[in-house]
């Protein structure tokens, strides 16, 4: 970041600009059948309690026995972060109660974590590239839930995300504005989603965030940083962020200092409230599971999964700038989200990736963006855009055609090729049929003739009439040349 | 004497226990004898000695990426002093 685009981010206080520094911690739940140290399934919205084995209900004398899966998943991700994979690792447990905890302790990774420092790249839209390193990445267990609002004087507690495994990533405080935290989570999703080993459902909270939020004048050390619990929307984090900056600017700048607390983000209020008073700070006396042993890993488990690694998006985005001549944004539009990447290069296959790039992201993203779709909800299959887009190649349509075609083919479906051959769409390239409507035009617009004859530039009314005569399918290259000509005005 | 007696009602607190004065007193030195008697391994120099984390040479099992378990539901919730349609029911919890 130069001096430039860092100064664009201070925030202007009464007594001058402060700084925000931002770090995060993104719990993301890990993409597996079964949980992290049990067989229970780990599938979204089961009864209460059937996602549950008696190792994750905590009964006496049961062990927990780790998923071999899991673990590549944090090593897969580790790889896609551009972070050192440790080869040994060791399981901790963090102890608190909670009635959603049955165990009293969090199987988690604490001094020895199976993924070390890496980085994410995070391009903003004003063009700002900002470089965040991860400080690591460790396995350890989701916990149950409690439901508040069934019962006036009880809480429900249902334990099927208790022993999840979640991916706890943890960045340096390199993050210097809410716009900057929130494409960062933008991008550490997408990788996630990439490789396969979160989902990224944020509302069914695969994907959440507690937000480190400190402020400090330009150049200082840093300030007492506040910590955001359990932020679950993208929006969300920039709001509690910006909350949060305020009020901790309003209490220095009033002679007050900050307390390092605990807050929690009330989504009705966009505000930022303390959770936890001083004198119950957690002290969560970590120390090994001794249930479970070290986890050790052989370099060829680790060189296994570097080879299966897909491409990821900065790869990609490289790619498609480079190879395919597209801009910077169309190539981020593209790349951000798995399946519209996917669906983009079904159709750049074999065709020009320029004109498919216009087509998936101006005519089909439009579209699908107007009717409040996603790209899996889509009428219009990759195969079918790429038939519409070599119908407009070898000149049986054009562009404009092509637009009606993809509105067919949007409402009712069909193959395009055959629903040109049908209605009759194709494009006149016949020179004589459009000579014809050309004459006709000219015939009866004698005054108009004189005109254009006159002024080049009203030319262009004529194509229009003529395009109208002949229902739009006359090619537009060859009603240019012939007015030109019958005009004279070469 | 290591351990005060703040230390040891804090403990007490983090274990969720509750104790008498009485027993917050007894504690205090039981604690302190304990912590000062394993205190006489600070005397050995283990600077480049690996812990000992299992006695055979052995590595952590792994289990596959298969669900085999729960849908136990009633076993799940048997125990427990109240439950209502497989939830346990706790005292509210306030945040």
């Amino acid at each position: 970041m130069d001096a430039k685009s860092e100064n664009s981010n201070l925030i202007a206080g009464d007594t001058g600009d402060w700084e925000v520094v931002i770090g995060m911690e993104v719990h993301a739940q890990v993409t597996s059948n079964a949980k992290l140290f049990s067989g229970a399934s780990t599938e979204f919205g089961g009864d209460p309690n059937s996602h549950v084995s008696l190792v994750d209900a905590a009964m006496p004398g049961m062990l927990p026995v780790i998923n071999e899966t899991c673990v590549a998943q944090a090593v897969r991700t580790g790889l896609g972060l551009k972070a050192e994979i440790n080869l040994y690792s060791v399981f901790d447990r963090k102890n608190y109660f909670y009635p959603d905890l049955p165990q009293g302790y969090q199987i988690s990774q604490y001094k020895n974590p199976i993924v070390g420092e890496g980085e994410v790249i995070v391009d903003l839209l004003s063009g700002e590239r900002v470089i965040v390193g991860i400080e690591r990445l460790h396995l350890e267990q989701d916990a149950g839930k409690s439901l508040h609002d069934q019962h006036p004087q009880n809480s429900y507690v249902d334990l099927n995300r208790s022993g999840v495994a979640l991916m706890e990533i943890v960045s340096k405080p390199d993050l210097r504005s809410s716009e900057q935290a929130k494409a960062y989570v933008s991008k550490l999703r997408t990788i996630l989603r990439y490789l396969g080993t979160c989902d990224g459902n944020m509302e069914q909270g695969s994907l959440r965030a507690d937000v480190n939020v400190s402020v400090r004048r330009p150049g200082d050390e840093f300030g007492t940083r506040c910590e955001i619990k359990n932020v679950n929307s993208i929006r969300f984090i920039g709001q509690a962020i910006e909350y949060e900056a305020r009020r901790q600017i309003e209490i220095i700048e009033d002679g007050g200092t900050i307390d390092q607390e605990t807050r929690l983000f009330d989504a009705k209020t966009g505000e930022t409230r303390s959770m936890r008073s001083k004198e119950e700070a957690h002290d969560y006396r970590y120390f090994p599971d001794p249930d479970l042993l070290p986890l050790e890993l052989s370099q060829e488990f680790v060189d296994e999964i570097a080879a299966s690694l897909p491409e990821l998006p900065d790869e990609k985005r490289a790619r498609f700038i480079a190879d395919y001549g597209l801009t910077p944004y169309d190539a981020d539009v593209l790349v951000s989200e798995r399946e519209s990447v996917d669906y983009f290069e079904e159709v750049a296959t074999g065709r020009d990736a320029k004109q498919a790039a216009n087509w998936v992201i101006n005519e089909l993203f439009g579209r699908l963006n107007k009717e409040g779709l996603t790209i899996g909800d889509g009428p219009i299959s990759s195969a079918q855009l790429g038939g519409i887009v070599d119908l407009i190649k070898d000149g049986t349509i054009s562009g404009k055609i092509a637009k009606d075609v993809f509105d067919i083919v949007w409402t009712e479906g069909g193959d395009p090729a055959e629903i040109v051959e049908k209605r009759g769409l194709k494009q006149v390239t016949d020179t004589g049929a459009i000579e014809k409507a050309v004459d006709e035009v000219m015939a009866a617009n004698p005054d108009k003739v004189a005109q254009a004859k006159e002024k080049p530039a009203l030319a262009g009314w004529f194509v229009g009439q003529v395009m109208k005569a002949t229902g739009g399918k006359a090619s537009p290259q060859a009603v240019n040349a012939l007015l030109k000509s019958k005009l004279g005005i070469e | 004497m290591s351990v005060d007696r703040a230390t040891v009602l804090r403990i007490a607190r983090l274990a969720r226990v509750a104790i008498t004065d009485e027993e917050a007193q007894r504690l205090e030195s039981e604690l302190s004898g304990i912590l000062d008697w394993v205190a006489q391994l600070d005397e050995l120099d283990t600077a480049n000695v690996e812990p000992m984390t299992r006695v055979e040479a052995m590595t952590m099992k792994m289990r596959k990426d298969e669900v085999t378990d729960g849908f136990c539901a009633d076993d799940i919730v048997k125990n427990a002093p109240e439950e209502d349609d497989h939830y346990f029911v706790v005292p509210k919890i306030v945040e």
